[in-house]
């Protein structure tokens, strides 16, 4: 499919690029050869009916899910592969988890840590992986809790917290591993209504100090304010790509234009 | 029509079905209890005086820590077959699932009898370095595995293959989600399991665990059969002389009642512990 190749931000090296895509589970092709690239501090949303593929995609770029086809690169490394020569070597689950440092998730249902409180959760990974000193990060974590306005909520237990808070000390967890890349796997559908907003706010304060982010999402009015570029996927493929207001505002696909009439 | 309420009295259902079952249920345990103390065989002076013997309260501390030990070992090597069952190597996979069948397929009994007498299969253990023929280790098997050893043995291999379901199950009701969290944090599979994943399990495996323990201290009884130095050999010996069998076995009775009621009580705590987070598990 075509994608217009959109680098608002800087033409230097994509943050993330990924060339024709593919995935399957059995006989099922769940990504057909996706074509996306995100440049640095660029803010990308992914837009799509549910099981058009762009979850999948998501978790492909930090090797949740492990391609069967295309190249996938972040920072210019190849996700879950090292090239040697002609060969592509599948790497280790400590080289892949060392590679995932570097990108922060954050998911629908949080998956907070519930044995931990809100600060447990956001020191466990700079401790146990970067070990980081328990003092200094202590000090960050309760810095970012602050940035996520939980800074009271520091001892309290991810069952303790509301769905946005819980959300929030996810974000705040992420961002202690320091990423150059962050992806939102639809991290305001699992939300009551009323408390959306603070997610969101906090993850347009996060794009307006440019992070790079990929965000899965079906919320238009956070895609047409906060994204440098939108991608709308449907059929495991990417349908059509560019800025917000050419995307949401004057589709060119129909299949662009029948979803966005049904969640406009 | 006269509805002052203030006359009318309201009867409750009057149960007298539970009165009369009641009443039988009493009957009956009290003439159980008179029937009890009024036997000359139950001797309470022969319990009082036994009870806290030295060689009854060795057996106590025998027991004791034949539990903790088998419990220890248990839960380690329960630890290590649960991982290996659910670890994506066939092969580790099929020797775990075969040693939980051999030790979860055979009564306890018959394998404290069998490492009592294994000896009698292999009659030396022998230890050399392969290839060269130098040997670092040579004894009869009886001077290694005396009956104690072999209560250990066969105790802890037991209970490994129990703990390792239990561990298992609880490893399993661990959500994906937790799992995935920790690998997109950068988290290695070994560090996901010992942070994120076995503290979880911990709340679904510490109940059946503590079942585990109380089932261990009394089973323990059972390597009275190859002399295991145990609260029940202790007691057997006694009444193997003096006859007086009831009156010992109420000494064992009451100290195995009394040290299930103990861990009972430290179950109760540890789970508070592990219940951290949860709503249900008393924090706050």
């Amino acid at each position: 499919m075509t994608v217009t190749e959109q680098t608002p931000v800087t033409a230097t090296r994509p943050m993330v690029r990924a060339q024709d895509v593919v995935k399957r589970y059995g006989p099922i092709e769940v990504l057909k050869g996706i074509d996306l690239s995100v440049a640095p501090g660029e803010v990308s949303c992914l837009l799509g009916p549910s099981g058009s593929g762009k979850s999948t995609f998501l978790r492909c770029i930090n090797h949740l899910e492990r391609i069967d086809g295309g190249q996938l690169s972040v920072d210019g490394e190849l996700v879950g592969y090292r090239r040697h020569g002609e060969k592509l070597y599948e790497l280790k689950a400590r080289e892949v988890a060392r590679r995932r440092r570097d990108i922060g998730m954050v998911f629908q249902r949080f998956n907070l840590f519930p044995h931990l409180t809100a600060l447990g959760n956001v020191i466990e990974a700079p401790i146990r992986v970067l070990g980081t000193p328990r003092d200094k990060a202590r000090a960050e974590a309760l810095r970012l809790l602050d940035r996520v306005g939980l800074a009271e909520k520091a001892g309290n237990y991810p069952g303790q917290l509301s769905g946005g808070q819980q959300q929030r000390v996810a974000i705040a967890r992420a961002l202690a591993m320091h990423p150059k890349l962050m992806l939102f796997d639809e991290p305001t559908s699992a939300l009551d209504p009323e408390l959306v907003g603070e997610v969101l706010d906090v993850m347009k304060g996060l794009a307006a100090d440019g992070m790079t982010m990929i965000v899965v999402t079906h919320e238009m009015g956070f895609a047409r304010e906060v994204a440098d570029s939108v991608a709308f996927l449907d059929g495991g493929v990417v349908v059509e790509a560019g800025p917000p207001d050419e995307v949401l505002g004057n589709p060119r696909h129909d299949r662009t234009r029948a979803f966005l009439d049904k969640v406009l | 029509m006269t509805t002052d309420t203030d006359t009318v009295r309201v009867v409750p259902v009057r149960h007298y079905g539970r009165w009369a079952t009641a009443l039988l249920v009493v009957g009956l345990a009290a003439l159980f209890l008179r029937a009890l103390f009024d036997s000359p065989n139950l001797e309470p002076g022969t319990i009082r005086e036994y009870l806290f013997k030295d060689y009854v309260l060795d057996g106590v501390v025998t027991t004791l820590w034949l539990t903790l030990l088998a419990m220890v070992l248990g839960t380690v090597g329960g630890v290590l077959l649960a991982v290996m069952r659910l670890s994506a190597n066939p092969v580790l996979r099929g020797v775990s699932w075969a040693f939980i069948w051999v030790f979860r397929g055979t009564p306890l009994l018959v394998q404290i009898i069998f490492f009592g007498f294994l000896g009698a299969l292999f009659p030396r253990l022998t230890l050399t370095v392969p290839f060269t023929g130098t040997i670092l280790f040579d004894k009869p098997t009886s001077v290694v595995v005396t009956g104690t050893v072999a209560a250990v043995l066969a105790l802890s291999l037991n209970e490994m293959a129990y703990a390792a379901e239990v561990i298992r199950g609880g490893i399993l009701a661990v959500d994906d989600g937790q799992t995935e969290a920790a690998a997109a944090l950068g988290m290695s599979p070994a560090l996901t399991l010992r942070r994120v994943v076995l503290p979880q399990a911990m709340r679904v495996i510490i109940p059946p665990m503590g079942n585990e323990t109380i089932t261990m201290l009394k089973s323990t009884a059972l390597v009275s059969i190859i002399a295991g130095r145990d609260l029940m050999t202790a007691v057997q010996t006694v009444y193997q002389n003096n006859y007086k069998v009831i009156p010992l076995l109420f000494v064992a009775a009451i100290w195995y009642l009394a040290l299930v009621s103990l861990l009972s009580a430290g179950q109760w705590l540890i789970e508070r512990r592990f219940g951290r987070g949860f709503a249900r598990g008393g924090v706050r």
